[in-house]
């Protein structure tokens, strides 16, 4: 898998959100797009995800994204959707069953390999307790596990996050963040818009830094949380821990 | 939450049911004898007659009552669905109220006499006109506001166009008739109506049918369903116009007959559960089975005249939505 985005540029409204935004990413990497609220995070991954218009070429293998034939984007680019839930009450299994649906033939019920895929999904998330319960009647997260095995259940070779711990407990924060670096070590990429820059740091591979819709920085972790950046981007002054057990802890503002 | 029970058990128990249904509406006649004395003294003076009575009053009154319920049903799970709202029904789009509209004004013009056609032309010219307005007023990638919003108005603009040909109707009679038609009935009308409006109701049903997938899809969200492969425009183009062709051909023959597509998907996600796609095909059965039950229960009083199919499907599907609404709050308070 190959992901290059080349001189993005895309708008809200009319207003310009974000601006000629180059990336290119390859397997097996586990990328954090990391940035103030209002950055473009969510725009730039919408737009990964051929959701909204863009300026500028989004390719996947050579081929643009947006021009894709729609199954087959679907196939090859998972979305799990910032704040996604359940208009009705289904039954754990059966939504995340519908991560399969880019996979099936017209008029065929699964195959064994889309109950395989399902399986290995909920296996990774470790929803297979709540199989047969109402999504609704889940905690939030497990909910959110629930609705990350969907997306894992594409298997895509790009999986694409928006804010996957946003308002979840510490517990189920590790417990994202681990499958989400497990689905890519299996030789896929994974981005994730993330705000909590201490798991941001702990967890990926590389770090994107946005700010007002331009990459601040793109690199490693220890490489893009700098007091620098932070102070220039978040406009915060922070405490950066240090080797292995990285974090990092806000202490003001500084404007 | 129970446990859903198997889909294919709960299709094959309805289909039964349907047709169990089918062919009583087809033998019962009116005070609810399995065929009456009279037919039963008729069938003896003239065969030929009594034969005719079954194929030519009977079997097109049991057919509509079949293609009517189960179009109301499949439209109305199909809409929940598209919309993810369990309120929506089929007549929200302004369709029915676009086909009852073009039916009266073929009685306010005085040209429901002149042929039996005239009336469900007039009707699937008007749910084609409400279509096309829909079109026009929510674009061409309408969002789901957009379309309720212009179905409301549509419906609303219909039903002020219908009342004013009242107030204006050119006689009593002719507003009498128009009462009557609105209040939704299947008696009086021919296989010629049948045939008449039978490949719109396919053709919508098919339409629905064919979002089936999309609308487990959306039961994500459309961000979702658009990454899962499902193109929205598509999806709600389908779907829309689907729910308007079949929808409109049904008001065009029977008039309004309300609450089906409202009532039935909620029963049956207490049956088969709430996946959209998985409610599509019993919600059709179970619409057909309810208007042809309703049908049924219209000829029981044996004397005066029959109450009207719309008014006894309101009168018993009022109460039995707001006792599942109760019930549903007791249940998830």
């Amino acid at each position: 898998m190959h992901l290059s985005l080349a001189h993005i540029h895309a708008s809200l409204g009319g207003t310009r959100v974000i601006r000629d935004v180059t990336l290119a990413a390859h397997d097996s990497a586990f990328i954090g797009l990391i940035g103030p609220n209002g950055a473009g995070k969510t725009t730039l991954v919408r737009a990964i995800a051929a959701l909204i218009a863009h300026e500028g070429t989004i390719e996947l293998d050579g081929q643009a994204v947006a021009a894709m034939e729609p199954r087959a984007r679907a196939r090859a680019i998972a979305y799990l959707a910032q704040g996604a839930g359940s208009h009705w009450p289904l039954e754990v299994s059966r939504l995340v069953a519908l991560g399969r649906l880019p996979h099936l033939a017209p008029f065929r019920s699964p195959a064994p390999e889309d109950e395989a895929a399902i399986a290995r999904a909920m296996h990774l998330a470790d929803v297979g307790k709540f199989r047969g319960r109402d999504v609704l009647t889940l905690s939030g997260g497990e909910r959110a596990r629930v609705l990350l095995a969907r997306a894992l259940a594409v298997e895509a070779p790009l999986l694409l996050v928006d804010e996957p711990v946003a308002s979840l407990d510490p517990y189920h924060q590790l417990g994202i963040m681990e499958v989400l670096r497990t689905y890519a070590s299996g030789g896929r990429t994974v981005i994730a818009v993330l705000h909590d820059l201490s798991l941001a740091a702990r967890y990926c591979d590389r770090l994107v830094l946005l700010d007002n819709g331009v990459v601040k920085a793109d690199g490693r972790p220890e490489d893009v949380l700098t007091p620098e950046n932070l102070e220039a981007v978040y406009r915060i002054r922070a405490i950066i821990g240090g080797e292995g057990e990285r974090f990092v802890l806000p202490l003001a503002r500084t404007d | 939450m129970t446990r859903p029970l198997n889909t294919w058990l709960v299709n094959l128990a309805l289909a039964v049911l349907t047709l169990a249904l089918l062919a009583a509406s087809v033998y019962v006649g009116r005070g609810g004898e399995l065929l009456t004395e009279k037919f039963r003294t008729m069938s003896q003076i003239d065969r030929e007659l009594a034969w005719l009575v079954l194929t030519e009053v009977r079997l097109p009154r049991a057919l509509l009552g079949l293609l009517v319920g189960a179009t109301l049903g499949l439209t109305g799970a199909g809409l929940q669905g598209l919309l993810r709202n369990p309120l929506a029904e089929p007549g929200l789009i302004g369709a029915s109220s676009g086909a009852a509209l073009g039916a009266v004004l073929v009685f306010y013009f005085g040209m429901a006499a002149g042929s039996a056609m005239l009336v469900p032309l007039g009707g699937i010219a008007g749910a084609l006109a409400a279509l096309a307005t829909l079109y026009l007023l929510a674009g061409r990638n309408p969002s789901i506001v957009t379309i309720i919003l212009a179905g409301v108005a549509i419906s609303a603009f219909c039903g002020a166009l219908t009342s004013l040909a009242l107030n204006l109707s050119p006689s009593p009679y002719a507003a009498l008739e128009i009462v009557f038609w609105m209040l939704g009935s299947l008696t009086d009308r021919s296989m010629a109506q049948v045939w008449f409006v039978l490949p719109f109701m396919f053709v919508g049903w098919l339409l629905v049918l064919s979002t089936a997938r999309a609308l487990d899809a959306l039961s994500l969200g459309e961000d979702t369903a658009a990454t899962l492969g499902f193109s929205r425009r598509s999806v709600t183009l389908r779907a829309i116009a689907g729910t308007g062709l079949a929808v409109g051909a049904a008001v065009s023959v029977t008039g309004v007959i309300g609450f089906v597509g409202l009532v039935v998907p909620h029963l049956l996600r207490a049956l088969v559960g709430p996946r959209p796609a998985a409610l599509l095909v019993p919600s059709a059965l179970a619409g057909a089975t309810l208007v042809l039950a309703a049908d049924l229960l219209v000829r029981l009083p044996v004397n005066g005249p029959e109450p009207k199919l719309g008014v006894v499907t309101a009168l018993i599907g009022a109460p039995f939505f707001l006792w599942l609404i109760l019930k549903t709050r007791r249940e998830h308070p």
